[in-house]
């Protein structure tokens, strides 16, 4: 990797804080949004035995945060080979 | 054999494996003490991240304390997970690519001041201190409840054993005892949720199992055969209202405080340092980012299994207990009633056992019988009647669970007192070796003092645990953000959005807490926001006093920006051109 790629770099960041972004948008919907502003509207709706904001509250984002952080970490490893800054 | 024996005989297995890996991998140089030489795999990482962060709180009071709540609790469930969404995309990898050893290193450096690193110094101190302070007494309460020893020597014992391996091993041995802390805590919590599942649902996953409809064997074990082929949550909900609570599956709290317990619960748990500085411990960005995903797997199991637990423990321990004839209560009533965790006072005298809201030793309430949240853990396996061994491996899950967090926090104040208060400011031109030592000896001390408060517990430890994480909140989350995020935040915007954050938080918190508890409720919080939650907006605060503060006093020197600059790519690239002119 060169010292004159700053522009290249620049351009890996910012690809990083928009993946980033996405992320965090996700993050917040099945928690804050589903999991407490609008439970009790979903929870009208049953999955299982689960009314669904409930889930949201007790399992759902739980979940979801297991699965972003495995999309982020397969998503960052491919960028960084994408700008050839992979470690080993 | 009896259930003493059984949780003697694990007890002690666990605890010869624990000593035999601290012995195996104890340290050689402050690199070994601090970060385990950066080479701990990304998953084992993830379990000692796992066993650090859940403590004898998690273990034994989270899904009791659930059980009570309802959907309230749920806070708790989101808020202490999804800060591992923020540190896996926000902090880990950044911090791990500075590579340095602490939290007030990386703020002091990042921040170019000694004033920064030495505010950030007092606040891990402060923030570790809170918190193993419930550990030690976490570690006294669960030898005496399940092992026939006072609360005094268990505390002593517990303390031993992390003097040895904490003292010996650095990081390098509380990484490795805590992925076989890891490995016993959640067995010892999964086994019993399994079989309860099993029983009431024929559903062998907890997660599924209270969802689901219970069937023969468990209307059975409920004396109820009404309850078959119905939802266990639609049972547990009729019960409830029958009983006069609300609910099991709504909430009772102010939606707005809610959110912003979760947030700060959330945000403290990515400020804490002793969760930052597991990241320091792997070997590359990539890893930092996926052995936070490990941590999240391995928390997520326990964090999901827990409001399982509540549910089947609060629908079983209600079956069981109300409205039956004390003469015919079964024996781990009984057994349980020696420990104060459960106790009986018949009010109307008829002699029959009735739960109802309200305090139990009270007159004016129809309520009779005490319930401890721990119980709801601790009795769990017994309530079921599982066997002996089962009952046995909860001891030593909870002792795990404690330890393993407690190792933890005194790594971080042992590092803040010989890396940033003596290497950093006082004697800078120390040895490595007399370092080592100074960072041995201030574990020692410090693992003494955590045993003093586990002995003699401050009545305020329950109280200012909201302060950890608020403080967490306010101070190091906010100023490590913008100080990987923003490369023109400034020395002076962070020393003020420091200020304003803990002491406003501060202030909230001592208010209600200590000067006016009378007030602690609803109608007195701002927007009515509890003092559990106002980090967020301490957090907030923090933000804006930096940014505007930083907007008019001197930008940072060019080699603390290309500094920032470097955090953000992986591989040796350092120097951008601009610094070379």
């Amino acid at each position: 990797m060169s010292i004159h790629a700053t522009k290249e770099l620049q351009a890996y960041w910012k690809e990083n804080l928009v993946i980033i972004a996405v992320h965090l948008a996700i993050w917040f919907f099945v928690s804050f949004f589903c999991g407490i502003m609008i439970v009790d509207q979903l929870d009208a709706y049953m999955i299982g035995g689960f009314p669904l904001g409930f889930w949201f509250a007790n399992q759902g984002s739980l979940v979801t945060f297991v699965i972003l952080i495995g999309t982020y970490v397969y998503m960052m490893n491919n960028l960084d080979k994408k700008y050839d800054v992979h470690e080993g | 054999m009896s259930i003493l024996v059984w949780t003697w005989i694990l007890t002690g297995l666990s605890f010869s494996l624990y000593i035999y890996i601290a012995y195996a991998t104890r340290a050689k140089s402050t690199g070994d003490f601090y970060a385990a030489e950066q080479s701990v795999p990304p998953i084992l990482n993830g379990m000692a991240t796992g066993a650090d962060w859940m403590s004898a709180a998690s273990f034994i009071s989270m899904a009791g304390l659930i059980s009570f709540m309802g959907r309230d609790g749920s806070f708790y469930l989101m808020g202490w997970t999804g800060g591992y969404v923020l540190l896996a995309m926000l902090f880990g990898p950044y911090l791990r690519k500075y590579g340095k050893f602490t939290i007030p290193q990386f703020m002091g450096d990042r921040y170019y001041s000694n004033t920064v690193r030495v505010l950030a110094l007092i606040c891990a101190i402060f923030v570790s201190f809170t918190y193993v302070a419930g550990q030690m007494r976490g570690v006294g309460v669960v030898f005496s409840r399940f092992m026939g020893v006072s609360i005094n020597m268990g505390v002593i014992i517990g303390m031993a054993l992390v003097f040895f391996y904490a003292t010996l091993g650095g990081m390098k041995g509380i990484t490795y005892t805590q992925v076989a802390q890891y490995c016993v805590l959640i067995t010892a919590y999964l086994i019993p949720a399994i079989f309860i599942s099993m029983q009431l649902t024929g559903n062998p996953i907890p997660q599924l199992g209270y969802g689901s409809a219970i069937n023969a064997a468990g209307a059975e074990m409920l004396q109820d055969p009404a309850t078959q082929g119905k939802y266990l949550l639609d049972v547990l909900n009729g019960i409830q209202k029958d009983m006069g609570f609300g609910a099991y599956t709504s909430g009772a709290r102010p939606r707005i405080d809610v959110w912003f317990i979760t947030m700060s619960l959330m945000i403290g748990t990515a400020g804490l340092p002793h969760i930052l500085i597991r990241f320091f411990t792997v070997p590359k960005m990539r890893d930092a980012r996926s052995s936070a995903g490990w941590a999240l797997l391995f928390i997520a199991l326990l964090y999901t299994t827990a409001p399982a637990i509540a549910v089947f423990a609060r629908t079983n321990f209600i079956k069981s207990i109300h409205n039956v004839e004390y003469s015919k209560a079964p024996s781990w009533f009984k057994n349980w009633e020696k420990t104060k965790l459960v106790g009986w006072k018949d009010k109307n005298g008829d002699g029959i056992m009735q739960i109802a809201k309200g305090a139990w030793d009270k007159p004016d309430t129809k309520n009779e019988v005490k319930i401890d949240q721990d119980i709801m853990v601790l009795a769990n396996p017994e309530i079921a009647k599982l066997p002996n061994w089962v009952v046995g491996l909860i001891g030593a899950g909870g002792l795990a669970a404690a330890l393993s967090t407690a190792a933890g926090l005194l790594l971080v104040i042992s590092a803040a007192i010989s890396h940033d208060l003596m290497k950093g400011i006082v004697k800078p031109d120390m040895s490595e070796k007399e370092e080592l030592i100074w960072a041995r000896a201030a574990a020692g001390v410090a693992v003494c003092i955590a045993g003093l408060f586990g002995i003699y517990p401050p009545g305020f430890v329950a109280q200012v645990v909201a302060f950890a994480f608020g403080l967490a909140a306010a101070s190091f989350f906010p100023c490590i953000l913008m100080g990987i995020f923003n490369k023109k935040a400034n020395k002076e915007g962070a020393l003020a959005g420091m200020a304003v954050g803990i002491i406003f938080v501060a202030a909230y918190i001592i208010y209600f807490k200590f000067v006016n508890p009378a007030f602690n409720n609803k109608d007195h919080w701002w927007f009515g926001i509890s003092p559990e939650g106002i980090g967020t907006v301490g957090a907030a605060l923090n933000f804006i006093v930096m940014y505007v503060v930083g907007k008019f006093t001197p930008e940072p020197p060019q080699e603390i920006q290309d500094l920032v600059g470097s955090l953000r790519y992986p591989g040796k690239l350092v120097v951008p051109p601009s610094a070379g002119h």
